[in-house]
């Protein structure tokens, strides 16, 4: 069967490159990095060299990255480890209403400790008010959370705007920056970051490992205690293949990033084009103007029909979307980041998003372009919505 | 092209079995478990946990019997559905006074409503599930038809489908008993052969309703009359919701005789008590009849069904012109409970039921 992939936002293949790099470290390479004998220091440069191709990417130092376990750890790591460190300086913290969870169950943890935490609401596309997000910060604000990029609508949030505000008022500044890797050029000196979450399989590099940037004399407190791995910001053996597959990555985003960018622009437009010539009553989710979205990503609700029922029918067509997020049994729910952009709750439903990546090609585009519509005519058919 | 059927499985033996056998017979089969309530939080109050037909463990089960036959797997969300049309009506039902039976109406609005929906949205030819039933034709239509196991057949949750559901159907362990459906189950392989029957109502794993309903709408001060029959006052209960018709335990009752539940008077807070005798009845009346057969305008004699459990008896069913029907029992029958359903027989055929009122 046709097997077109179409939800990079959740996950991407593992480059063959990337794997080259890695399989070394998963034959012979066996050492711990932090061994001082020959078998640890086979490994313990491949670590330092993956740390500077993470660092060469966001114009960081190699000493401000922190590897860890995933994106979700990096989030955790920044918000939980700020709060430990400056919970005496105050304890409220500025947030969004359409992060991801990493960042709102973290921030919902601090609350029930006892923390404040304001959830900066969204406009009907999906975009922060810049004034309302400054009137927030008190004098016991201590950190601003901020995602880069939306993992559903695409979104791409002011961040350089909202380091300014973080500076302004000397506020701590964490953005999620997960899904803005190789598809935004990121530059975490210039908006003034001093933290910034980054997961591997996002963009070509394996599951099980990601990293967050901790700008230079940053106070956190580490999350996981142990050894002193990650200058004792992080304890726990490294995964040396998985980080060297992420430095790989980030080689990869830095050195690709314009050709990669614009080949997958142009399909998610062909799409997005395609999708809104040939279907009546679609509605987009998320910034109309294509220039604020990330490249790659497009979320549309398909009214009269259930988002759920398309995604099934996609699947069983081989085409993979995806819609919400996925709950513990793998039910699909509305999503909340679609429901705090004002849309009603049978729209949200209705919703799909389709991310696209490197391997896409325009005949995938267009064969789903060939049969979506079909599929959306006949679920409206037969709806009883 | 090969028929396309959604089996909807429960994680459970019988609708494992469905799964692998239908698609040995060559259909096209997916897989679709509702998720209706999540147990994950539930314990008993002794401590013990519990998995019951709807928990994620039985989730996980489905999916990994799905997995293990190579077919598509769908969980799709009917909590908020579950909650509306059987977990809110199962608690306003013994508010007023009755005895629901929420696998009857789970099984009309759920099963073979939103989940067939969902299978024809899938493009699908059939619904499959594990039921012990039989979808035949009989006279020219499709008749719901007694499974031959006799000890499991599960036609009297059915009665409701309707000729149109009937015809996009598939039972394929009617015509089997539950031991040929436990050999299928190791011929195949299959991960949950062993597994445990699941319980009679599977969001009261402990089976004390009573604490389930106290959970959803709060324990309330709902004290009333225990009256007798013959107009006396006994004394205090606690709440009408906790008794059930023919309940004799828990009463708390000094009398002559042992006293049951003969009546509850949702009205008047009180619950009626009574002698052995003044269980049985030989006449009542049933609300909101379904018919699988032309809809009779005269008497009509039927072999009906009280409970799951009953043996059917014979009673001359009078339709009534508010659409429901007033039954004589050949000989009368205890523990006729409003709130339960009533089910017509024709020998293994339902020919149709309604609710006790």
């Amino acid at each position: 069967m046709t097997q077109i992939y179409l939800d990079h936002n959740a996950t991407t293949p593992i480059r063959a490159e990337v794997l080259e790099e890695m399989l070394p470290f998963l034959r012979g390479k066996f050492g711990n990095p932090s061994s001082i004998h020959w078998a640890g220091r086979a490994v313990s440069s491949a670590v330092e060299t993956a740390r500077e191709k993470v660092a060469a990417l966001i114009n960081a130092s190699p000493s401000e990255i922190v590897f860890t376990s995933c994106g979700s750890e990096a989030d955790n790591l920044a918000i939980k480890g700020t709060a430990s460190a400056l919970r005496d300086k105050g304890q409220h913290i500025i947030t969004t209403a359409v992060e991801h969870p990493a960042v709102l169950e973290s921030c919902r943890s601090l609350e029930a400790q006892g923390w404040r935490v304001s959830y900066l609401p969204v406009d009907t596309e999906g975009q922060l008010d810049l004034a309302q997000l400054e009137s927030l910060v008190g004098d016991d604000t201590v950190l601003i959370s901020v995602m880069w990029a939306n993992n559903e609508t695409g979104n791409l949030f002011p961040i350089a705007k909202i380091g300014e505000i973080a500076r302004k008022h000397g506020v701590m500044f964490h953005t999620d920056m997960i899904q803005a890797v190789g598809r935004v050029q990121l530059d975490v000196k210039a908006v003034n970051l001093d933290l910034a979450a980054i997961s591997g399989h996002k963009f070509g590099a394996p599951k099980g490992v990601g990293a967050l940037y901790i700008r230079s004399e940053t106070q956190l407190e580490p999350l996981i205690h142990g050894g002193h791995q990650e200058r004792n910001r992080r304890g726990g053996t490294s995964n040396v293949a998985g980080i060297v597959g992420l430095g790989k990555a980030c080689e990869f985003a830095a050195s690709e990033f314009e050709q990669a960018t614009d080949r997958v622009r142009s399909l998610r437009d062909q799409l997005e084009d395609g999708l809104f010539a040939t279907i009546d009553n679609i509605q987009l989710n998320g910034c109309v103007d294509r220039a604020k979205r990330l490249p790659n990503t497009l979320n549309l609700s398909f009214a009269g029909i259930s988002g759920e029922s398309l995604l099934l029918n996609l699947d069983l067509k081989g085409i993979a979307a995806s819609s919400g997020s996925a709950c513990g049994s793998g039910t699909l729910e509305a999503s909340p980041v679609i429901t705090a952009m004002g849309v009603d709750l049978a729209m949200a439903q209705a919703s799909v998003r389709f991310s696209l990546g490197r391997e896409n090609t325009p005949d995938e585009v267009e064969y789903v372009l060939s049969i979506l519509p079909a599929i959306v005519e006949r679920l409206r058919s037969i709806s009883t919505l | 092209m090969k028929k396309r059927v959604v089996v909807a499985m429960s994680g459970g033996v019988d609708s494992s079995v469905t799964a692998a056998l239908l698609q040995e017979q060559g259909y096209e089969v997916i897989g679709m478990t509702m998720q209706i309530w999540d147990y994950s939080s539930f314990t008993a109050e002794n401590g013990e946990s519990f998995g019951s037909c709807c928990s994620l463990d039985d989730v996980y089960d489905a999916r990994r019997v799905a997995e293990s036959l190579n077919i598509p797997f769908y969980v799709i969300n009917f909590e908020e559905d579950f909650q509306r049309h059987v977990i809110d009506n199962f608690c306003d039902e013994y508010f007023a006074g009755r005895t629901p039976n929420p696998c009857v109406l789970c099984n009309q609005v759920l099963k073979f409503d939103l989940l067939l929906r969902k299978a024809l949205e899938l493009e699908a030819d059939f619904m499959a599930t594990g039921h012990y039933a039989q979808i035949l034709r009989r006279d020219d239509q499709l008749a719901l038809v007694k499974g031959v196991d006799d000890a499991k057949d599960q036609s009297y949750f059915l009665f409701t489908l309707t000729p149109e559901q009937m015809a996009k159907t598939l039972f394929p362990l009617g015509g089997m008993t539950k031991e040929e459906v436990r050999e299928h189950a190791v011929r195949f392989n299959l991960r949950v052969a062993d597994k445990a029957e699941s319980q009679d109502i599977c969001f009261v794993p402990d089976g004390n309703y009573v604490r389930f309903i106290e959970e959803e709408r709060g324990a309330g001060h709902k004290d009333g009359e225990f009256i007798h029959h013959n107009g006396q006052v006994l004394g205090k209960h606690t709440g009408i919701y906790r008794y059930t018709v023919g309940q004799r335990k828990g009463l708390g009752l000094s009398w002559t005789e042992p006293l049951y539940v003969i009546g509850i008077n949702a009205e008047t807070n009180q619950v009626i008590v009574g002698e052995k005798a003044l269980l049985s009845r030989g006449d009542f009346e049933l609300h909101r009849c379904l018919w699988n057969i032309a809809t009779p305008t005269a008497p009509i004699q039927v072999e009906c069904r009280i409970r799951y459990r009953h043996q059917p008896v014979e009673a001359t069913v009078t339709p009534l012109p508010n659409g429901g029907a007033s039954i004589a029992f050949s000989q009368p029958q205890k523990g006729i409970t409003p709130g339960q359903a009533a089910v017509f027989y024709h020998d293994d055929r339902v020919i149709g039921g309604g609710w006790i009122a």
